[in-house]
């Protein structure tokens, strides 16, 4: 108790040292954060920075290698999401967990430790939802509310626990501007009753806005502790992805060059509440040439990858155009038929299936390419010509594996992504497509890629890159555009891009405002 | 001490194989001990199930008589399960199919030739496919649940088939009883050696069947689509496989088995149609398709095994005096332990003795 009254004055939270390793890759590099009461602190960094994981820690949801941390001055350890509830901290994920049949009030009374009836929990909602500004009817389904509605529910589950600390991870990712408003006037309330939130975005203008302190996370560590409103947009853009500008020397591309891939006018509706939708994207990538698109993870990367290979059509025939002819209603095999090539971002489940043989994932993307090579008459499989071909794929990008022709699940991920790329690359595509080429790779694995793509383009090919991964585009692009919110800002050539420069489209900032003229504001 | 299940980093290919041996034999314990609370002699009742039906000639042929629609009916299916559609009304598709074929020796008593049988197994083809592929339809445009509707469809044939054989299509020399016309000879399908016994060709159309498959699914790239879009549909996707088709090709494939599987038993084994004409093989079948792993070869065995079960209980209830239901409980202990077994071949079990370390208290006075 003692220890309780000498730090009423002091810090919330208070966290040192807070390491966490997967594997040889350290997570969260001996984090120190400090939290005071009635506080509004961001957490800034890019995806794979560490912000998940750290809270993670804190919510009781990983355990920590190393570090400590201290509630209201006393250590503890925090072994469960129940162990932080009681202590006072609570969370609203990212993304949500919501039963669609049941209504809001019995959503609520599932997630509570101690079983209530729903008529109670639905008073105590509705008083919760009037009292912080959360208009909400306990009683509708959860299917029939839109995505702020239902991230109040989870807002109000959490506030129903009576928490001291409040996490937000990334919550105005899934708002329009006018719901993001209103969660500000409620974080504001929630401060003014002394509560603390600590509050993770990557968007700096709203941290800027709403935020008492900020710690920037890059790669596992502290960068900086600062105070936001005392920082510029670029600063802090600077801050987390980090300001080593490399000097990229790149042969300048010749000048007579053919639009191998080009995308006009293409828009695309959101098909579900988490999807983005796409509006007006315009680009055109020429032979010779890496284009790179940066861009947070969920600003509409999946949805433009899933429109451009093909596995969506679209309804124009001209939005897609494959070396100079439509290809808009022509599915991905028709797409490949015409040269393209296409790596997805996710390599299990999606660019393979886990329990096939690399052999049999080969001739997943090119049953139909390659179907005078690898297919008889009546479609009957060559084995002998599929299984020497992903030895001639394996060999050629080094791929490590146990066993002549093992299951795709059974490869690291860096050597399944080398046999994803590579199983394209051995056709010679003209036009490349590639999501996260080397997301969650290791180094060697993803320096291998990378080469390997900038060959392609030097043999006269068109390489889309669509990666998180700014040191990536800078290292191998000619010119990189960014795509936030569904839109795709002007391609920037990499001559004239800087970090900053991107760093500031990624984080919202309009095209012409990302001069330096913001640094007024 | 608490028993945790460990997922395997990696499938594993020996319990792959021994799984529906372990089922085999713990359905047989458990078949003892169901025999053991009946009062029966465990050995004894196991003996004329299992044993005794195979130590005769005739019993053969009727074991070939019973599993012929088992392995037509679960090589379909497993077409349907692979690709990842849950089709259960297989019972359903086996009855449409018996009626579209029965059509003309039933409607059309006056039209014999020799071109009747081939036409009544066409249409039994045509008949069952054409069921099928209702639920296919929904499922393919409106996204509804298979296992609903073609289940429910079951129902709607059977009833079906109730009022065709009591009311349009009763025998009018029958006597009133619920049972059309018999076939006449041209409409019969004869049997392969008709000095032993009473197997029809319905079995070697099973046999046939599951080889084709076999291949169709291990060597081509049609089987290749099926499984991939199975396993990972998403992945099938971006293969440039449609999904949609691919529910309407398993559920057509599946039911066309199944309707030449009703037909066969019809003019095979029956001769006639009747309220009644299959004690349940649609729904045998998806035990049997399972025990059989989904591979063709092995659904052969599998329906030769389930096929014993019908006969064991009808063996079984004349020797040992026991209710012929109990085919219905193996069946059923043999799904659910070929079922639980397969979780041996993505996890294994881990019998730890230590108890879960228990969390540090959080402070109390935090109010």
């Amino acid at each position: 108790m003692s220890a309780t009254r000498e730090n009423r004055a002091g810090n919330l939270l208070d966290v040192r040292g807070l390491t966490k390793l997967f594997g040889s890759l350290k997570a969260c590099d001996g984090i120190d954060l400090t939290i005071d009461r009635g506080e509004i602190h961001a957490l800034l960094g890019e995806n794979g920075a560490g912000k998940s994981t750290f809270v993670k820690m804190l919510f009781g949801a990983l355990e920590p290698a190393a570090g400590t941390i201290r509630w209201k001055g006393e250590e503890v350890r925090i072994a469960s999401p129940g162990d932080a509830r009681k202590l006072g901290i609570g969370m609203v994920f990212q993304h949500f967990s919501l039963f669609d049949a049941l209504t809001a009030a019995e959503n609520i009374m599932l997630s509570l430790d101690d079983p209530a009836p729903a008529g109670a929990v639905a008073a105590r909602a509705r008083a919760l939802s009037e009292a912080y500004g959360l208009p909400l009817d306990p009683n509708a389904h959860v299917g029939d509310l839109s995505v702020g509605e239902r991230q109040r529910i989870e807002i109000i589950r959490c506030l129903l626990q009576n928490p001291e600390l409040i996490i937000l991870d990334e919550p105005t990712s899934v708002l329009t501007p006018q719901e993001a408003d209103r969660l500000f006037d409620t974080l504001a309330r929630l401060k003014a009753e002394g509560r603390s939130i600590l509050y993770i975005s990557h968007r700096l203008e709203e941290v800027k806005r709403i935020c008492d302190r900020a710690t920037v996370l890059r790669q596992g560590r502290v960068i900086a502790h600062c105070d936001p409103r005392g920082e510029t947009a670029s600063s802090l853009a600077r801050m987390m992805v980090g300001d080593e500008v490399q000097a990229v020397v790149r042969e300048k591309p010749s000048a007579a060059r053919e639009a191998l891939l080009e995308v006009r006018a293409l828009s695309r509706k959101a098909g579900h509440p988490f999807a983005v939708s796409l509006s007006d994207i315009d680009l055109a990538v020429h032979a010779g040439e890496v284009l790179g698109i940066a861009g947070v993870a969920g600003n509409g990367q999946g949805e433009f990858f899933e429109a451009v290979s093909g596995e969506v059509l679209q309804e124009k025939a001209d939005a897609v155009r494959i070396r100079g002819k439509d290809a808009g209603r022509q599915d991905i095999s028709g797409r490949r038929l015409m040269g393209a090539a296409f790596v997805p971002e996710e390599r299990l489940g999606h660019a393979a299936a886990p329990l096939m043989t690399l052999s049999q994932n080969l001739l997943l993307s090119r049953c139909r390419t390659d179907a005078r090579a690898f297919l008889s008459r009546l479609g009957v499989i060559r084995q002998g010509a599929v299984a020497k071909a992903a030895k001639r794929i394996a060999d050629a990008m080094d791929v490590r594996k146990a066993g002549e022709d093992p299951e795709a699940a059974a490869l690291s991920g860096g050597n399944l992504q080398k046999f994803v790329i590579g199983r394209e690359l051995d056709r010679a595509p003209m036009v490349m497509v590639v999501n996260q080429p080397t997301w969650g790779v290791d180094a060697g694995a993803a320096a291998r890629i990378r080469q390997a793509l900038i060959d392609l383009a030097k043999g006269g090919s068109a390489v889309l890159v669509i990666s998180q991964d700014l040191d990536e585009l800078f290292e191998i692009c000619d010119a990189i555009a960014v795509m936030h919110h569904g839109r795709l800002s002007a391609p920037i050539p990499i001559s004239e891009a800087t970090y900053e420069k991107v760093g500031l489209l990624m984080g919202g900032a309009r095209p012409e405002a990302a001069e330096p003229v913001l640094e007024a504001v | 001490m608490r028993v945790e299940l460990v997922k395997r980093p990696q499938r594993s290919a020996l319990f792959s194989a021994l799984s529906p041996f372990i089922a085999l034999l713990l359905t047989l314990l458990a078949g003892a001990v169901m025999f053991l609370f009946l009062g029966k002699n465990p050995a004894d009742a196991l003996y004329y199930f299992f044993i005794e039906p195979l130590l005769e000639t005739w019993s053969l042929h009727e074991l070939a008589v019973k599993a012929a629609p088992l392995i037509l009916i679960g090589v379909g299916l497993s077409i349907c399960y692979l690709s990842n559609n849950w089709n259960i009304g297989a019972e359903g598709q086996f009855i449409i199919g018996a009626i579209a074929g029965s059509i003309l020796p039933v409607a059309f008593p006056g039209f014999q030739s020799p071109i009747v049988l081939p036409l009544m197994l066409v249409m039994g083809i045509v008949g069952g496919a054409a069921y099928a592929g209702i639920p296919a339809w929904l499922k393919a445009r409106f996204g509804t649940n298979e296992i609903l509707t073609s289940l429910m469809l079951v129902y709607v044939a059977q009833l079906f088939l109730d009022w065709l054989v009591r009311g349009p299509w009763r025998n009018p020399e029958g006597f009133n009883f619920p049972e059309t016309r018999n076939f006449h000879a041209y409409a019969i399908l004869p049997e392969i050696w008709p000095a032993s016994g009473r197997a029809h060709w319905g079995f070697v159309f099973a046999i046939l069947a599951a080889l084709v498959l076999w291949f169709v699914l291990s060597r081509t790239l049609k089987g290749f689509e099926v499984k991939l879009i199975g396993q990972s549909p998403r992945a099938g996707r971006f293969a440039g496989f449609s999904r949609s088709r691919m529910i309407i090709f398993a559920f057509l494939v599946s039911g066309a088995l199944a309707g030449l599987a009703g037909i066969s038993e019809v003019s095979g084994a029956i001769g006639q149609l009747r309220p009644a004409i299959s004690p349940g093989y649609g729904f045998t079948a998806i035990i049997v398709a399972f025990l059989g792993r989904l591979n063709p070869l092995g659904i052969i065995a599998a329906g030769l095994v389930l096929a014993l079960s019908y006969l064991g209980g009808e063996a079984a209830q004349i020797s040992i005096g026991v209710s012929d239901k109990v085919a219905r409980a193996f069946q059923g202990m043999l799904l659910f332990f070929v079922l639980a077994c397969d979780t041996l071949i993505h996890y294994r079990i881990r019998v730890s003795r230590r108890l879960v370390a228990k969390p540090i208290e959080a402070p109390a006075g935090h109010a």
